[in-house]
């Protein structure tokens, strides 16, 4: 699945990647051979638990990885192979063509340093503006991410700006040079919730304007439905479900899918006595059972599954699973 | 911006009130004066004296007098130098102490800074271990043992540097290490360990991810951050330099206030013990409202209290 | 809805975490360093032998010997094992005995500092409010007076008694031990225990005596380990200027005192100076695994 409906190369393309730490107790395999595409404009919605190796994909292919991090595997940008380059190389791709934004936006922007200087780097550094040029294009960009009074605010510091406020702060600094990719990594959840709504609602109205593609991290399938084309379902390191947002809401294939949707509280159902959970901890990624990592969470599991790893198979077109089990 | 540093400058004054109001009365409460050690006078003579250098007066009054001389730069007479008044031995070892404390300090900071950046790029590798290990000796051997053991190696073993009087560029190299040398350890623990939770914060992550440079992500991200414990340390750090001084210019029989101070404590020169006390207390009041100012000037949020 | 049956939970691999308690958690990472371990064997050896010394069968340290006149190379045959000083007296012995006096002031007036500071921090944390305030602010303004300046100032006037130096250099060392505490009493006051102890109507005092100083132990036994080798150094200091300790008594700083003047002809009279910076890195190791064993960070 690397060409899109036009047939040009997807933006990003993830090969075989996978990420190990070391740690003194030993290796741990964050993530373990996933393969995945996103086209221009599309929105790709990535979900699964804390551990599930959703964040570090993309620490890996935005070479942000801790220093006991190593990836492997192929990652290309617009067909151009990004994983294992040089950092001087890769900062021409990074913060212009492919943006990341982060969960905490408390601690994400430099305290020592105004927003207006942190804004202004990014386009003096990519575009080669001029300081003038910079300031006025960088408040431009927080008018449009609805930053009351942008310029009298512009040269303050992000502590005199609320968690909300700076998250846009964030989203503008990534905006700046108009990527191709924006990756938003739990972008909402250190966020109020009426503020959550806000912010989602923005990248969604960004996106539409630019035809920018978005990589969408979260463990909050609510999230997902609102904004995503395409999900892939996440744990323990593996994509276990990739399929369109509509179909895999109505018909999840896989258990563990199963398992996210029936825990999200709903106002158009009945109440019942507790919120279903799904049973049992996300495994320890060092000690990993035999066969299939879900299957002792999985009120369906098989014979086969304590065998056989389940691989990601297509079972329809643009749908695919790694589960034994035929049907759900 | 102006308010930080008006409340600073308002925390200075009881500072130095305390300093010289406490100096002054524990003298005074000295049981004996400072007459006692000489050879026996006359009555008369005693009185005379007495009545020469105020001490006749009742300790309050003699109290607002010597406010009132601190105010025109009259640190009082020396009771044991009887030719010099305290400002006069003051003003005239000052020029040599500044000159070794400023040296030091300028040393601890280069070094120190470099040492600790060093160390934290290279963190858990040879040179990071050795940077550790030389900091944990430097602060925790005294500068006074440190000072005759670098003068045995390198001005009587290896020769490589003379132990003379304080007048030629390669005799001051000695004293300027040995005062230095604590202080560079402290400031290279403080940079390192500071520089390590830098390189690992969130804003460091996202000054990479948005691909600046790494020369700009350090620069102006990363090492910024780091040094500002390393300035809240300065005001302690002059301190330190300035007891420091004492000793080293004793060892190396240097002509600046520190020996004077030093003398002026084994003769119960109380007039000159108590000025050098004051100006010292002054000189690190100042050194602590300009790392103050410094600090408001890199931490945003201090200023808004 | 899932049937979790009861026997499905049994089979989750739920990773099972043994409970340690908060002092057997840092005293068991205490041990895992390596430093602070080793530090702690090398004082406990040199504090016991200073303190046997008179107890070992060797030479007074005031015997002067007229053939080991002026200063001597260790001799181990003769069991001159420092050598000697300028008046032929055994160096090995007259370090032991100044480390008597030397670790004797060290302990009296860390004592001394942690009495004070304890107690101020945990008044004025205990109290709050304005008095508080004004309690910290003459902390802060204490924080950046030389003291050793006041240290000598007050041997200068009242004459250099050994126990006047416990007392100045321990009313001198009180200040990072009362914030300290200060800050831990602010964390204790909110928590049920002191509340309880409040409605039973015990009195400000008895509370602060009894509750919140007992529960202050781990911080301030960290800092005591971090204020002898302070105390040391600063009677060291003063006794290294002649403003200290006093003949006959010697100390570390008076023998590093003689041993600068000769340094050139008799190195080995700088031994007791070794010594005493073994002392002190020692004691430096010790603070910081234990501060790092009740406080981990990532070093």
């Amino acid at each position: 699945m690397t060409a899109g409906a036009n047939g040009q190369a997807a933006v990003l393309d993830v090969a075989n990647l996978e990420t190990t730490f070391t740690t003194p107790e030993g290796e741990v395999k964050a993530v373990s051979g996933v393969n995945f595409a996103v086209q221009a404009g599309e929105a790709v919605g990535i979900v699964g638990e804390s551990g599930s190796g959703k964040s570090q994909i993309f620490m890996s292919i935005m070479g942000l990885l801790a220093s006991n991090g190593r990836a492997q595997g192929s990652v290309k940008f617009h067909g151009q192979e990004i994983l294992g380059l040089p950092v001087a190389e890769l900062n021409k791709i990074r913060g212009a063509r492919m943006s990341m934004i982060f969960q905490d936006p408390m601690t994400s922007l430099n305290p020592y340093l105004t927003v207006s200087r942190q804004l202004t780097e990014v386009l003096v550094t990519h575009k080669g503006m001029s300081e003038t040029e910079a300031r006025r294009t960088a408040i431009d960009m927080l008018d449009r991410v609805q930053i009351p009074e942008a310029a009298q605010r512009f040269d303050m510091y992000p502590h005199e700006f609320s968690g909300g406020m700076r998250q846009r702060v964030m989203i503008a600094m990534a905006l700046l040079c108009q990527p191709e990719l924006l990756i938003a990594d739990e972008p909402t959840t250190a966020l109020d919730v009426t503020v959550q709504a806000q912010i989602l609602e923005l990248i969604s109205e960004l996106r539409r304007q630019s035809n920018m593609a978005l990589t969408l991290i979260t463990h909050d399938m609510g999230v997902i439905a609102g904004l995503c084309d395409r999900v892939l379902v996440m744990y323990a390191g593996r994509v276990v479900e990739a399929a369109p947002v509509g179909p895999l809401f109505k018909d999840p294939q896989h258990p563990y899918t199963a398992g996210l949707l029936r825990s999200m509280p709903r106002l158009d159902e009945v109440m019942h006595e507790r919120l279903t959970t799904i049973a049992g901890q996300p495994p320890n990624l060092q000690r990993l059972p035999a066969g299939c990592a879900f299957r002792n969470r999985c009120d369906r599991q098989i014979e086969v599954c304590a065998r056989e790893l389940p691989a990601l198979r297509p079972i329809a077109p643009e749908r695919s699973k790694a589960c034994h089990l035929p049907a759900l | 911006m102006l308010q930080y540093f008006l409340k600073r400058l308002g925390g200075a004054i009881p500072t130095l009130f305390i300093i010289i109001t406490v100096s002054f009365f524990l003298v005074h409460a000295a049981p004996g004066g400072p007459f006692d050690t000489e050879r026996r006078m006359t009555k008369e003579i005693e009185a005379n004296l007495k009545h020469a250098y105020h001490l006749d007066e009742s300790v309050p009054q003699q109290y607002l007098r010597y406010l009132n001389g601190l105010l025109h730069g009259d640190f009082g007479p020396s009771f044991q130098s009887k030719d010099f008044t305290v400002s006069e031995l003051i003003v005239g070892g000052f020029p040599t102490s500044l000159g070794l404390g400023s040296l030091a300090m300028l040393l601890a900071l280069v070094v120190g800074l470099a040492a600790g950046i060093l160390a934290a790029f290279r963190q858990n590798t040879a040179t990071d271990y050795t940077v550790i290990g030389v900091s944990m000796v430097g602060i925790a051997v005294p500068n006074f043992v440190m000072a005759p053991i670098l003068s045995l190696v390198f001005g009587l073993w290896l020769k490589v540097l003379p132990v003379g009087s304080w007048d030629k560029w390669s005799n001051i190299v000695l004293p300027v290490v040995a005062l230095a040398l604590p202080q560079i350890a402290t400031i290279a623990r403080l940079m390192r360990g500071s520089m390590l939770e830098v390189l690992r914060s969130n804003y460091v992550r996202t000054a990479r991810a948005k691909g600046l440079p790494n020369r700009i992500t350090i620069m102006r991200h990363a090492i910024r951050a780091a040094i500002i414990p390393v300035v809240s340390y300065l005001g302690p750090g002059v301190a330190n330099i300035i007891t420091g001084s004492v000793v080293i210019e004793q060892i190396y029989g240097i002509p600046g206030i520190g020996r004077y101070f030093v003398q002026g404590a084994l003769n119960r020169d109380y007039t000159l013990v108590m000025g050098v006390t004051i100006f010292y207390g002054v000189i690190i009041i100042l050194c602590n409202l300009v790392a103050d100012l410094l600090y408001g000037v890199l931490d945003p949020k201090v200023r808004y209290d | 809805m899932a049937d979790v049956t009861v026997q499905d939970l049994s089979q989750v691999a739920i990773e099972e975490v043994a409970g340690r308690s908060l002092w057997a958690d840092a005293r068991h990472r205490f041990l895992k360093n390596k430093a602070a371990v080793t530090s702690l064997a090398i004082l406990a050896v040199i504090t016991i032998t200073c303190f046997a010394a008179p107890y070992l069968g060797l030479r007074p340290q005031d015997d002067v010997n007229y053939d080991m006149m002026p200063a001597a190379p260790p001799d181990f045959a003769a069991g001159y094992y420092f050598g000697s000083d300028d008046n032929g007296r055994d160096l090995f012995v007259r370090t032991l005995f100044g480390g008597q006096v030397s670790l004797t002031v060290a302990t009296v007036a860390t004592l001394v500092s942690l009495f004070i500071g304890v107690v101020w921090g945990a008044m004025s944390g205990f109290i709050g409010g304005r008095i508080d305030g004004g309690m910290m602010r003459l902390v802060d303004i204490l924080y950046s007076i030389p003291f050793i300046f006041f240290v000598i100032l007050l041997t200068v006037v009242f004459g250099r008694y050994i126990v006047l130096i416990y007392f100045a250099i321990g009313s001198v060392s009180w200040l990072d031990m009362a914030r300290i505490v200060r800050g831990q009493t602010l964390g204790l006051k909110r928590k049920e225990f002191i509340e309880a102890a409040h409605a039973n109507g015990i009195s400000t005092w008895a509370i602060v005596w009894r509750h919140i100083i007992p529960n202050c132990l781990g911080p301030v036994v960290v800092y005591v380990t971090l204020t002898i080798p302070n105390v040391i150094l600063t009677e060291s200091f003063i006794s290294f200027l002649g403003m200290g300790v006093q003949e006959p008594e010697s100390s570390w700083g008076t023998l590093v005192s003689e041993g600068a003047k000769v340094i050139e002809t008799a190195p080995w009279m700088l031994l007791p100076g070794i010594v005493l910076a073994v002392t002190l890195l020692c004691l430096n190791f010790i603070g910081d695994g234990l501060r790092d064993a009740l406080d981990p960070k990532d070093r």
